[in-house]
């Protein structure tokens, strides 16, 4: 529409637009003057300065995303130098963490990490999405809300204050009542034998479940919402009852995004740190007994950092810190690419 | 045509038909059943957190500093303002940079590569552990100067810059076109057309967005630890050690006395209630805003 405009601007004297045919036509031998508006606009400077400067003060602020990560980086491997040349990737391989003696094995702790955030899964990830499905499709509407507003404020309560309800409340049940019927039923594969304190790895894993169950089940619910209506709508056509209809039209379709929740509720779970310090019982063991205390490599570093005395103590826990943050960087790279090939187009909220 | 199949598939279609519906009732049961007992934490934490904060609330708790081991009362007045004012200094330094860095991603890079890369890496550094963030303030601020405010603050921003930028992005994505053609049709610059018309109208949704965003880093410990570190006693100074309320609920709750652990539970009820409050005023603000932010 590059037609060229006859009429100049109205100056605000112009009569109403209902008589815009009845205007003369423009002199073509006079100049037109220009109207009050050109001329305010004629009179100012350029806007061009401010304009480019302006769009690169939000480049600039864009840009300091990578700033960021680009420092995190650099001092955490700078600053974890001295463990790094002193153990190499034996640092990973090694069990022995003796601060006195200056040697330093992280495998405890990453043994830690992984069972913990593998437990939580196992207990979060089935009902997360039996909680995303009860929500899309079974409940009333009244309900969605109050649901969604719950898993909400369940995601915005503080990881201190987990870690304090788990400590008072859930630790004494776990000792005294999980515990032991979990020993007579299960005692015979190992997993559960006494003596147990009720701090232990057991207890942190529920304790992660309960926390990283609102981002899992608010992204699969989003993804699950992203399923085209039609594809549920053929299913159901075809005769298919509830469950079939979201097993073939909408679970198929949403998997790669429920695997991409699914991951990034590991990345929460393997950098949870202060309500997993406060019942894990920081100890660093390696063994099959979930009642057993245990240490992972964010409370490691939480637990140990300000009373670490030495350069290499220091530089061994940052080391870690390096670790949390590479494994972390991947899982969530990871995630976040599954979830953009599901719901690319729609809009995903950020977690 | 059913009448017209031989006796035993009848039996058998039947049979299957029966399958299929208790399957169904099974699954639609088990989901029901989930959304009961995920709902138990939630109500048990809330219920059990009233109980025992409300009972251990009081006035000392917010006029006094804490007192020393062994003498009761005290409060938890100076991590109170501790915590308002390290939460100051994180917002006054990620709310603009994750504004701005919405804008851009919204207003001029979108569909490059550029801007991809940058909503993935504020995605991914969303998901980026805040006891990482701890010991990156503690090795670029306090390894150089000391345990101070300022490193909190600084601690803080950095996990609010993400979380507002792709918020501030998204709600800017649900401002019409139009609007914003209509402005620089009329000649106003695209700064002008940015900030009076784009960021006008998605403004109750950014709001929103900050406000979770605060919510969030004001419930973390991890970052604080060796950064803010804490202090028994008064500080307002930017460059001292100061005491936030999150550090003092980590440490009295891992005390061994009775008295902190009351204190504890006070401050984790003083706590909640700040997030909640102001999570439930953003939503119904953001409701009855232009734009509804998020669902």
């Amino acid at each position: 529409m590059t037609q060229p405009n006859p009429v100049t601007l109205p100056t605000p004297t112009v009569a109403p637009a209902g008589k815009t045919p009845e205007q003369p036509p423009p002199d073509a031998s006079k100049p037109i003057q220009p109207s009050e508006i050109r001329k305010f606009l004629q009179e100012r400077s350029s806007g061009r300065v401010v304009d480019g400067s302006f769009g690169g003060l939000m480049l600039v602020s864009a840009l300091s995303i990578f700033v960021i990560v680009a420092l995190i980086l650099w001092v955490l491997v700078h600053d974890s130098q001295a463990s790094i040349h002193a153990f190499g990737w034996r640092f990973f391989k090694t069990s022995n963490w003796d601060p006195v003696n200056g040697s330093f094995g992280a495998l405890p702790f990453i043994y830690g990490t992984l069972v913990s955030s593998f437990l939580a899964l196992l207990m979060a990830v089935p009902l997360s999405l039996c909680v995303a499905i009860f929500v899309i499709d079974i409940c009333p509407p009244m309900l969605r809300g109050v649901i969604a507003y719950l898993t909400e404020l369940l995601a915005a309560i503080p990881s201190v204050v987990y870690g304090l309800w788990a400590l008072v409340v859930l630790v004494p049940i776990m000792r005294d009542h999980v515990g032991p019927v979990l020993e007579r039923w299960f005692g015979w594969t190992g997993l559960f034998a006494e003596p147990n304190f009720g701090v232990n790895m057991f207890t942190a894993s529920v304790v992660l479940a309960i926390m990283i169950f609102p981002i899992i089940c608010s992204i699969s619910r989003d993804v699950m919402k992203a399923v085209p209506i039609h594809q549920r709508e053929a299913a159901l056509a075809l005769g298919a009852t509830r469950w079939e209809m979201l097993r073939i039209a909408v679970l198929r379709n949403a998997r790669i995004g429920i695997v991409g929740a699914v991951i990034l509720g590991l990345g929460r779970a393997l950098g949870e740190t202060i309500a997993v310090t406060m019942v894990i019982g920081n100890h660093p063991d390696i063994v099959k007994n979930l009642f057993n205390p245990a240490y992972t490599l964010a409370s490691v570093i939480a637990n140990e950092f300000t009373e670490a005395t030495g350069d290499l103590y220091i530089s061994a826990l940052i080391e870690i810190g390096l670790a949390l943050f590479l494994v972390t960087i991947v899982v969530n790279a990871i995630a976040r690419l599954l979830v953009w090939a599901v719901t690319r187009g729609s809009s995903t909220r950020t977690a | 045509m059913i009448s017209a199949l031989p006796e035993r598939s009848v039996h058998l279609e039947r049979a299957i038909r029966v399958r299929r519906t208790l399957t169904n009732h099974l699954v639609t049961g088990l989901a029901v059943l989930s959304t009961a007992i995920v709902l138990v934490p939630l109500v048990a934490i809330l219920g059990y957190l009233i109980y025992k904060g409300a009972s251990s609330l009081n006035l000392a708790f917010f006029t006094k500093i804490p007192a020393p081991v062994g003498e009761t009362g005290g409060g938890m007045a100076n991590a109170i303002v501790g915590s308002g004012i390290i939460l100051a200094v994180a917002s006054a330094i990620g709310i603009p940079l994750g504004i701005a860095g919405g804008v851009y991603l919204a207003e001029y890079g979108r569909g490059g590569l550029l801007g991809n890369l940058i909503r993935f890496t504020a995605d991914v550094l969303n998901g980026v552990p805040s006891i990482v963030m701890g010991i990156a303030a503690y090795g670029l601020i306090v390894v150089h100067f000391k345990f101070s405010a300022l490193a909190g603050g600084v601690a803080l921003a950095i996990m609010m810059v993400p979380t507002i930028t792709r918020t501030t992005e998204e709600m800017l994505a649900t401002v019409p076109h139009m609007l914003r053609e209509a402005a620089l049709g009329l000649g106003i610059p695209k700064w002008r057309t940015i900030l009076s018309v784009s960021l006008r109208t998605a403004m109750p949704g950014i709001i929103t967005g900050c406000m979770l965003a605060f919510a969030r880093v004001a419930g973390e410990t991890a970052p604080l630890l060796f950064t803010a570190f804490g202090n028994n006693f008064w500080s307002f100074s930017l460059t001292q050690p100061i005491a936030a309320l999150p550090l003092q609920i980590y440490v009295y709750a891992l005390s061994p006395y009775d008295e902190w652990h009351r204190l504890a539970w006070a401050g984790a009820l003083v706590l909640i209630a700040l997030i909640m409050v102001s999570v439930t005023l953003v939503r119904l603000y953001a409701n009855r805003g232009v734009i509804k932010g998020g669902h």
